[in-house]
């Protein structure tokens, strides 16, 4: 395991470089956030009928969105990984006495979290001093807050458990922009970030609770606000265990697969 | 012309690599679908925004989505832009006895937006047969008009865009705002965000011109004053003379990264 940790470490502190492209890009996903709240807020405020989400529910929702949306969102790849295997890169990494598999995914996670802690801070103060209309809310409790964190770093494992299949797929095309670009558009939908999934018909949210998308985000965010608690919480971070287990296998299973039959070509 | 070969060889060179083109022009389709449903749900579950109803605002979407999938097939090379300067290759581009604009147009072109394309123009029709108005001549044109209009607003803001490049080398991701956010705030009439968006992209970024001016005319808001409706997004396509002012000022000031 230490050689895995070591690497975790290392892209930790070299994701952590860059600052400038951090606060940009933190920038922008305030600057979206706030144009999503202007549409929704609109919705709300021509809507007949009492909408499934409280406006402070929805608001909190669109900016943890914002805050993790290199944690949850599946289009945000290491593109230094998907060009070890284009340029082949990956060749070298093969030679090493080491699990490719498991490098891997330290790598993805470091990058995940180490793009997330330079950006999550500015978009959270900020969202909550924001006028009340388009203010963030804190946790409902204390409990709360913690299920949340456990919870969002079980979709974080989800999400990478996810990406592999787009690594594994691009050794097989290889091409990253095609494999990735299908697998992230339908993630989006599926996992509530074209609209969040409260929103949405009950007869599709009870289809969507079949994929594992949407324990990626949509859960720990709804347990944040309080929408989702107690057992069913419980419950549900169960499933995203079961989720975990099964497509980690799944994708050791075809990686093995695929890795028997590469072929690296010139050099 | 010159352009015309450039766009010749990037269909040649692209359909090289089949497999991963028609995923990719797939993705694009579905990007464009997804929005688009979600778009769908939210009315289903709102009813109305601000008084627009759903087929006015698939009709905004659709205009914005196709103004913007044309825009990226061809202005490419300006979103592309500072990867020509970080190489060097801009020296290339000015030793040439040709205009940069239409190098740098050429120099890259994004097939698989054509997806995108296809899913907009079929909401168009959608949106076009839901609106409650009689479609005319003028209406028509008007769109017409509308899509024109949005497609030389968004190249002039890619053209901006690659301008900054000429002073930071790097570009700016502070401009993805006005084009990828663009597209995103001009999917809904932008009377239903604040006043100061509005203004700001009334009076500086004048999106209105092919988003709630026009549209007022067609699903007859107006009021009276059709004409002057029917004509904004004429205006609209004016942005893009001070676009090329500064991109030409840009040339002029540029200084090579040295390769």
């Amino acid at each position: 395991m230490k050689p895995y940790i070591a690497l975790f470490r290392m892209r930790m502190i070299a994701g952590m470089q860059y600052r400038a492209a951090a606060w940009a890009g933190a920038a922008t996903q305030f600057f979206w956030g706030l144009i999503f709240i202007m549409i929704y807020s609109a919705f709300y405020r021509s809507s007949a009928v009492e909408p499934p989400m409280r406006w402070n529910q929805l608001a909190t929702y669109i900016w943890l969105q914002q805050m993790f949306l290199f944690i949850v969102m599946i289009w945000a790849q290491d593109n230094e990984l998907l060009r070890h295997v284009t340029d082949g890169n990956v060749a070298y990494e093969l030679c090493r006495p080491y699990d490719l598999f498991k490098i891997w995914c330290a790598r993805l996670l470091a990058f995940r979290l180490s793009s997330s802690f330079l950006r999550f801070l500015p978009i959270l103060i900020i969202a909550f001093l924001l006028p009340a209309q388009y203010k963030m809310s804190p946790p409902v409790s204390l409990g709360a807050a913690g299920l949340f964190l456990i919870s969002l770093s079980l979709g974080l494992l989800i999400v990478t458990a996810v990406s592999m299949f787009i690594y594994i797929l691009t050794i097989i095309t290889l091409s990253p922009v095609g494999s990735r670009l299908i697998i992230s558009v339908a993630a989006d939908f599926l996992m509530g970030a074209v609209i969040p999934i409260p929103l949405m018909p009950a007869s599709l949210q009870r289809v969507l609770d079949w994929f594992p998308f949407r324990y990626i985000s949509d859960l720990p965010f709804r347990i944040y606000s309080g929408s989702i608690a107690g057992g069913d919480a419980l419950f549900q971070m169960g499933v995203q265990v079961a989720w975990i287990i099964g497509l980690f296998m799944l994708g050791r299973l075809s990686f093995n697969k695929v890795m028997r039959r590469v072929v690296i070509q010139g050099g | 012309m010159i352009y015309i070969k450039y766009l010749n060889m990037h269909i040649k060179s692209l359909s090289q690599y089949r497999a991963s083109l028609w995923m990719m022009i797939a993705g694009q389709f579905f990007i464009s679908f997804f929005a688009f449903a979600g778009i769908y749900l939210l009315f289903e579950r709102f009813g109305s925004i601000d008084g627009w109803t759903f087929g006015e605002v698939a009709l905004c979407f659709a205009v914005v989505q196709t103004a913007f999938a044309i825009t990226e097939c061809f202005a490419r090379g300006f979103d592309m832009f500072q990867r020509m300067i970080i190489n060097g290759d801009f020296d290339r581009v000015l030793l040439r006895p040709r205009s940069t604009l239409s190098q740098v147009l050429g120099s890259d072109f994004e097939l698989s937006r054509v997806g995108r394309l296809a899913q907009s123009i079929f909401t168009l029709w959608l949106a076009a047969s839901w609106l409650e108005t009689s479609w005319s001549v003028a209406k028509i044109i008007t769109l017409i008009f509308m899509i024109f209009s949005g497609i030389f607003i968004f190249t002039g803001i890619f053209i901006l865009g690659a301008t900054v490049c000429f002073f930071t080398v790097q570009g700016l991701e502070i401009i993805n705002i006005f084009t990828y956010g663009g597209r995103e705030i001009a999917a809904y009439p932008l009377t239903i965000y604040s006043k100061w968006i509005m203004r700001f992209f009334t009076f500086i970024i004048p999106f209105a011109c092919f988003n709630y001016m026009p549209l007022m005319f067609l699903v007859g808001k107006a009021g009276g004053n059709d004409a002057l409706y029917m004509l904004t997004p004429l205006l609209g396509m004016l942005f893009i003379l001070p676009c090329i002012f500064v991109w030409r000022f840009g040339v002029r000031r540029y200084l090579s990264t040295g390769n």
